[in-house]
């Protein structure tokens, strides 16, 4: 056991993830177990299983990288994400069914999402720009830059267009704030004008939320400076009146995914099919399941995208809601494992890093499994380790060996 | 994080614990689709058992119920193999929305070629269902097609119809269209089974779904039918082919029809897979109206075969004893009023008693037999022996008699009050007075038997409770008898035409006027009506013809009649048939046979 703790550091944290990756090349193997197979899905779990030899063989080289070097790497890598993430909007690619989405960047058969890069490159920056600092960030003002940071590559994902990513970046901000002292209130505060974006398709239920959020920044006066407040309220103004012209920006898939969210039976055949089809899938499953590899609506071709996206589905299908539990269960023990490691390591660059990758899975993790049951709208996001994607697999073990090696030096 | 977790785990418990029996049968219904069986339509058999109309394996091409855009699209890329027209297409559709799940039959009957080209393409065509069904086969091609009719596949209009129940019937069924197959739909159809397939997101079917849910479905009844397949065969060999016309054969034990035959006609297996647009075109366009069944459709003046009724109710009501004879002698025209009526005879034929005048077919004696009986009587008796109603044949069509069932008639139709005079017409089956092949037939039905006879059918063993009542003593049934045996006995107008070796014919030819012939454009109508059978014993077979344009009923018709009736009672009393059965048959070929020599020396020696 000391063996193997120095040897992994976290072992209980790398196991889990080690066998929650064992766990998903399996599901990708039943993704691929389909009535008339097709190359796409058929080997997949293959090149999943070459993707995890390849990531855990990095994972064992990072693991062993001193932080130093970690810190040292936090704004080139960071400035590197960036320049990629401009070039991919122009001599970006799709895949799949997301080819008309400009995410990928080919290089001769090599092909990878520079996005994955800007998600730890962002952390390991953030982290140091913030474990610098000396007070907590408890103003408007002292996150504003901070914010930028995390803003200019959320901004280049959003232009892709790639909402999951962006959300994943958004969990990164908010968990890395929290971290670094921001009350928790601000915090909502700033989250509000989403709200308020959300909320201004009703006029009424807009109004009623204005009128709350003031009678709320009234409530706490003292805590925060007059022109915050009057930022948030013009902040949530500006998100109502926008809100409009920038639905109408929305490209068309996206503003069904958000229809089909509150009503999939509106449009069962185009925009609402893949949720009511996952819905299907995983009710079908009940407690027990259909049986590893048995599942009708995934071999039966109804479930969309069950090898990346919807693989959580098969899931359901096939495990029942004993395989859901067991599933949101390893993946709640992941992250319990991170929020620990964070709150036991003294040095702030560490726990920053930590809750940033916190942050990431946990977006993922809830937007992937929250959009099969329609908790969520449908947004292209993978699950950490269980969805099939070499790059994103490889970038997730490189999070989990950074994760696991800064928290131990610090 | 606790929150959101939580939040999760919540929704997987409501989905898959307390609320996993709806998506259980939601993912049911999401893969299994419902697919026919068709049953085999009942096969069709003559009076002694021959098929005559069975099932063949054929092809449907059907489409598995989807999005119409995809429907569409599907169909599109089939008509690069297969013709679908744009009006298939469009109806195709219609019936999608209108039914939903149930599948498109795009072709019921689909030649080889496609089906094996479509075949080749199953990845192309994934939602492409090639269905093993059976087809109809008629044997005796033209010969029987009146009889029988033809199958089709169901028209909107049809399925829309209450007589086609929604329980029973859907899109791309073949039903009975005419004939026996129409009138008989319902037995013949049986009831299609289904089952279950399980479907991939794309339509494909991947697999039977559990054979405890396959209902098989039940065959059709089989048919049998009156109709003596080799006679009407027979029919259609030695009736002339330039000329139209009909035979009906009535057999007097039950009044079944062994033969209903209509030329023109057509072949009913051309309309099994769908009749191409062409061929209807010119079936529907021949002049010669080669759908038409003239033996119950068709309306003609029954000429002298009517005098039989005019005798019949003569004797009926009294008006006349077997013996008595016409005050005025036939010299070749009549007088009445200010008006001559001729006889077709301008020589005439002096005094004749009842039988002499049916045998001469006196036109002067029945003008004068009319008289006796009175227009009021003879309109109502000959409405009540029902010559202005249906025989109730089971067929799906029939033509009603006309004939004037009281003196309104005449104003309505003509506008004006019937003289005293119009009985003159009417005696000699002239006038308002056009029947049906079938109720001649069914007239001389009766004379062959006792005076009453049932409503001739074709379906063997069904009995129809309306029947000819036509009041007479014995003697006089053998009076008119003796008339008719006058027509074909020597020195009667059709003996040579009719003389057969075995068998006795009795008979009345017919010359039905019509407007054409009466401007001298074409030749009259020919009838013979009669009957057949052993010397001195009962009529083995009735059998009336009619030529359209024929001219002479003793030259044309006659010999059709006698033709037919000798193939039928030779294949009955077991004598090997043969297609030289005449006088006039041997004669064209060869000497005067023996038989002929010995039954009738008298006219041997006349002609020597």
């Amino acid at each position: 056991m000391r063996q193997l703790t120095k040897w992994l550091l976290e072992p209980s944290l790398v196991l889990a993830v080690l066998a929650l990756t064992c766990f998903g090349v399996a599901m990708i193997y039943s993704a691929g177990v389909v009535h008339i197979p097709n190359d796409v899905t058929q080997n997949a779990w293959i090149r999943q299983g070459t993707w995890f030899v390849l990531a855990v063989t990095v994972f064992i080289v990072v693991v062993r990288v001193p932080v130093r070097w970690i810190e040292w790497v936090a704004l080139p890598s960071y400035t590197l994400s960036i320049l990629l993430l401009v070039s991919t909007l122009v001599v970006g690619t799709g895949v799949g069914t997301a080819a008309g989405v400009k995410s990928w960047i080919q290089i001769g058969s090599f092909s990878f999402q520079p996005s994955e890069i800007a998600k730890i490159a962002t952390i390991l920056f953030l982290a140091r720009f913030l474990s610098q600092r000396k007070d907590p960030l408890n103003s408007v003002q002292d996150l504003l830059l901070p914010a930028l940071l995390v803003g200019l590559p959320l901004a280049l994902v959003m232009l892709q267009p790639d909402l999951g990513t962006a959300i994943a970046f958004g969990g990164i901000l908010f968990a890395m704030f929290f971290w670094a002292g921001t009350p928790v209130i601000l915090l909502l505060l700033i989250a509000s004008p989403v709200l308020g974006l959300m909320l201004s398709y009703d006029t009424i239920i807009w109004s009623g939320y204005m009128v709350a959020l003031v009678g709320f920044l009234y409530l706490f006066r003292y805590r925060l400076l007059l022109f915050e407040s009057v930022g948030v309220v013009l902040a949530n103004l500006a998100a109502g009146t926008v809100a409009r012209p920038l639905w109408n920006r929305l490209a068309i898939y996206q503003q069904n995914r958000i229809l089909v969210f509150l009503d999939p039976e509106v449009d069962p055949r185009g925009a609402g099919y893949q949720l009511i089809q996952s819905k299907v899938a995983v009710g079908s499953g009940g407690v027990m399941g259909q049986g590893f590899t048995l599942g009708s609506q995934k071999r039966y071709d109804f479930l969309p995208e069950q090898h990346t996206d919807f693989i959580f589905s098969v899931v359901g299908e096939e495990l029942g809601f004993i395989g859901t539990a067991l599933g949101i269960l390893a993946f709640s023990f992941i992250l319990g494992r991170l929020v620990h490691m964070a709150t036991r390591t003294p040095d702030p660059f560490a726990g920053l890093v930590v809750l940033g990758i916190f942050g990431a899975w946990l977006a993922h993790i809830f937007v992937n499994i929250g959009m099969t049951v329609g908790v969520v709208p449908i947004t292209g996001i993978p699950l950490p380790f269980v969805s099939y994607g070499g790059t994103f697999l490889l970038m997730c073990w490189i999070s989990l060996a950074i994760a696991v090696r800064v928290a131990h030096e610090g | 994080m606790g929150i959101l977790m939580g939040i999760l785990t919540v929704a997987f418990f409501r989905l898959q614990v307390l609320r996993s029996d709806t998506w259980e049968l939601r993912a049911e219904s999401n893969r299994i689709r419902q697919l026919p069986i068709p049953a085999p339509r009942g096969t069709i058999h003559d009076r002694n058992g021959r098929v005559i109309a069975d099932n063949v394996p054929g092809y449907a091409i059907t489409l598995l119920p989807g999005p119409p855009d995809s429907i569409r699209a599907t169909l599109n890329k089939m008509s690069q193999y297969m013709e679908i027209s744009d009006e298939r297409i469009e109806s195709l559709l219609a019936f999608l929305t209108r039914y939903g799940r149930q599948p498109l039959v795009v072709d019921s009957d689909a030649d080889f070629p496609v089906v094996s080209a479509l075949q080749e393409r199953r990845t192309e065509f994934p939602t492409v269902y090639i269905e093993m069904r059976p087809r109809r086969r008629y044997f005796g091609g033209e010969a029987a097609a009146h009889v029988l009719g033809y199958v089709g596949e169901i028209t909107a209009d049809e399925l829309a119809s209450t007589d086609f129940s929604q329980d029973l019937y859907e899109q791309g069924m073949v039903v009975g269209k005419a004939g026996v197959e129409k009138q008989y739909e319902s037995i013949l159809q049986g009831r299609r089974g289904l089952k279950y397939v399980e479907v991939d997101a794309r339509g494909r079917i991947v697999g039977d779904f559990g054979a405890f849910r396959v209902d098989p479905g039940e065959g059709g009844e089989s048919l049998h039918l009156n109709i003596d397949i080799e006679l009407q065969e027979w029919i259609h060999h030695i009736f002339p082919k330039s000329l139209s016309g009909a035979v009906i054969a009535l057999d007097p034990e039950d009044g079944g029809i062994l033969a209903l035959y209509s030329n023109p006609g057509y072949d009913p297996n051309d309309f099994v897979s769908g009749i191409s647009t062409e061929l209807w075109q010119d079936l529907n366009a021949d002049n010669r109206n080669p759908l038409f069944n003239r033996v119950v459709l068709g309306l003609y003046p029954p000429a002298s075969t009517w005098k039989l009724a005019v005798a019949g109710i003569g004797l009926d009501l009294g008006a006349i004893t077997p013996d008595d004879k016409m005050p005025v002698p036939c010299t070749g025209s009549y007088v009445f009023g200010d008006r001559s009526y001729r006889c077709w005879d301008p020589d005439g034929h002096g005094f004749n008693n009842l039988a002499e005048a049916i045998g001469n077919s006196c036109d002067v004696y029945f003008y004068q037999l009319g008289l006796r009986i009175g227009l009021d009587p003879l309109l109502r008796r000959s409405t009540e022996l029902g010559f202005s109603r249906k025989c109730g044949i089971d067929l799906p069509q029939e033509s009603q008699g006309i004939f004037p069932s009281e003196r309104e008639f005449w104003e309505r139709r003509f506008g004006y009050a019937p003289r005293e005079g119009e009985v003159l017409p009417l005696s000699i089956g002239q006038g308002p007075n056009s029947q049906t092949p079938l109720k001649i037939a069914q007239f001389y039905l009766a004379l062959a038997r006792d005076g009453s006879a049932p409503t001739p059918v074709l379906a063997r063993g069904l009995e129809i409770g309306d029947t000819w009542a036509l009041d007479l003593d014995p003697d006089h049934m053998q009076a008119l008898r003796e008339g008719l045996r006058k027509v074909t006995a020597p020195g009667g107008t059709a003996h040579f035409g009719t003389a057969l070796e075995h068998w006795e014919v009795l008979g009345k030819t017919g010359t039905a006027e019509h407007g054409l012939s009466q401007a001298g454009l074409a030749e009259p109508h020919a009838w013979f009506a009669g009957m057949a059978g052993p010397f001195g014993g009962p009529p083995g077979i009735v059998v009336v013809v009619i030529v359209e344009y024929g001219e002479s009923g003793s030259a044309i018709a006659a010999p059709i009649m006698a033709k037919t009736a000798d193939y039928y009672l030779r294949k009955k009393h077991s004598i090997p048939t043969d297609s030289v059965q005449t006088y006039l048959d041997h004669v064209q070929i060869g000497p005067v046979p023996t038989w002929y020599q010995e039954r009738y020396p008298a006219v041997i020696g006349a002609i020597r």
